[in-house]
């Protein structure tokens, strides 16, 4: 007889007393290499007003590719100020903002290479269990034929697709709206 | 050629559904549409992972803050991390946080007439050992009211954040405690079906990590998902 995995529950609304300490909003340790990004956006809820109490977590490979972790067992470069996790809290606006690097691809299913991508988990008040979804990056042409993003429907991929700003190249838009219309794809890894 | 294993779907029942309208907040935030199921990559099945350098001293002991006592009864919690095959999951972090023992969290949004206690550090933070076993001594939380139903009162709980080895694992959590008349009627405790995983968020009372004219001891054990008997069919590396 095998255990089964805890249920999971809400982090609430005071979740900021346990896990401010990690705030992780700068990815990018000494001697990173990549291009550098400056991503932001807001979190939304159903009645499209700003959610002011949610927490994402960011976890990528570095811009070779490689994920810091045993199971990678690529033969790539692992760069030591580049951790790949990353964390930050909303604003009473709703507002959150992080700097890391465009990661490079990692594989995916049958070998078929995956577009870069930034695997981000969601925790609020109200949300049982987590949210799951991935954040890409825009005119990048291997978006197009990513192992993952063909599973969405081709009119809801762009809620994966960060957007350019007036902010410059080095700044991205990603907005998470969490129903209505536009609702952003969340996905489903057993959970 | 390395073959990676994927995380095994939930036991049907035991994992709460994003909308649970009983637990009002749930309404605005849960998504409407279907989730998109996706296979699992190595994106999924990496994750991050944290040494002990990065803990601040005494990060386990919720009781001392400022030179002063936090007021309260004090406890014990601890327990072990396995996953689903029962296999210690060692070296990962745990985070911890908990209203005082009024029943008051330290936090700007809490707005409960209770009082703060200044000795109370609210919040805790370890790493498992070799044989995933944790260890808190805190306070025994209080029960709070919250604006969920009318007269709505949460059970004593303490809130859980764990790591584990991948992506695939994390998992924040509640632990409740023997007992407690609240939990019928706690919609965030009753969000899942099966009354048995429910009944798994509530600590034992221990006397083995109970001590002599000091502290009473809780156990709780979390429970992270078991990797699949068989690889994806996916071939990593050159
Ligand atoms: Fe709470």
């Amino acid at each position: 007889m095998s255990l089964q995995t805890t249920t999971s529950q809400t982090v609430g609304p005071y979740f900021g007393i346990g896990m401010t300490w990690l705030i992780r909003d700068n990815l990018i340790g000494e001697g990173v290499s990549g291009d550098r990004f400056t991503i932001q956006g807001r979190v939304f809820d159903g009645d499209g007003l700003p959610v002011p109490d949610a927490i994402l977590e960011i976890w990528q490979a570095n811009a070779h590719g490689k994920y810091d972790h045993p199971e990678d067992t690529q033969r790539k470069l692992l760069e030591p100020g580049f951790k790949g996790y990353g964390r930050v809290l909303v604003s009473h606006e709703g507002m959150f903002r992080f700097v890391t690097i465009k990661p490079g691809s990692v594989p995916g299913p049958k070998g078929k290479e995956q577009a870069p991508h930034l695997a981000i988990s969601i925790f609020m008040r109200g949300l049982l269990k987590r949210l799951v979804t991935r954040m890409y990056f825009p005119d990048d042409p291997r978006n197009a034929d990513d192992p993952i993003l063909t599973l969405v429907e081709p009119e809801r991929r762009s809620t994966l697709i960060a957007r350019k700003t007036a902010g410059g190249a080095g700044t991205l838009e990603w907005n998470v709206l969490l129903q209505g219309p536009d609702e952003t794809v969340f996905f489903d890894v057993g959970l | 050629m390395t073959q990676l294993a994927g995380y095994r779907p939930p036991y049907p029942g035991t994992q709460p559904n994003h909308l649970h309208p009983p637990y009002v907040s749930s309404r605005k935030r849960a998504p409407t549409k279907p989730l998109v199921p996706i296979p699992f990559t190595l994106t999924e099945i990496t994750g991050p992972s944290f040494g002990t350098e990065i803990l601040p001293p005494k990060a386990c002991d919720l009781t001392r803050l400022r030179g002063g006592e936090a007021i309260g009864e004090r406890i014990v919690v601890s327990g072990r991390v396995l996953d689903e095959n029962s296999r210690p999951v060692p070296n990962t972090l745990i985070e911890i946080w908990q209203a005082n023992a009024a029943g008051r969290y330290h936090h700007e949004v809490d707005k409960h007439d209770a009082p703060l206690d200044p000795n109370f550090a609210g919040s805790g933070k370890t790493i498992t050992d070799s044989e995933g076993r944790y260890r808190f001594l805190t306070i025994r939380p209080g029960e709070y009211p919250w604006g969920n139903h009318y007269n709505a009162w949460r059970p004593a709980h303490i809130h859980f954040s764990i790591f584990g080895p991948a992506f695939a694992t994390r998992l924040v959590t509640q632990m409740f405690f023997p007992g407690d008349p609240l939990l019928a009627f706690d919609p965030i405790f009753n969000c899942t079906a099966d009354e048995k995983a429910r009944n798994r968020l509530i600590s034992v009372f221990d006397w083995e990590t109970t001590s002599p004219d000091y502290s009473l001891g809780y156990r709780f054990d979390l429970i992270l998902r078991g990797r699949e008997a068989t690889p994806m069919g996916d071939k990593l590396g050159e």
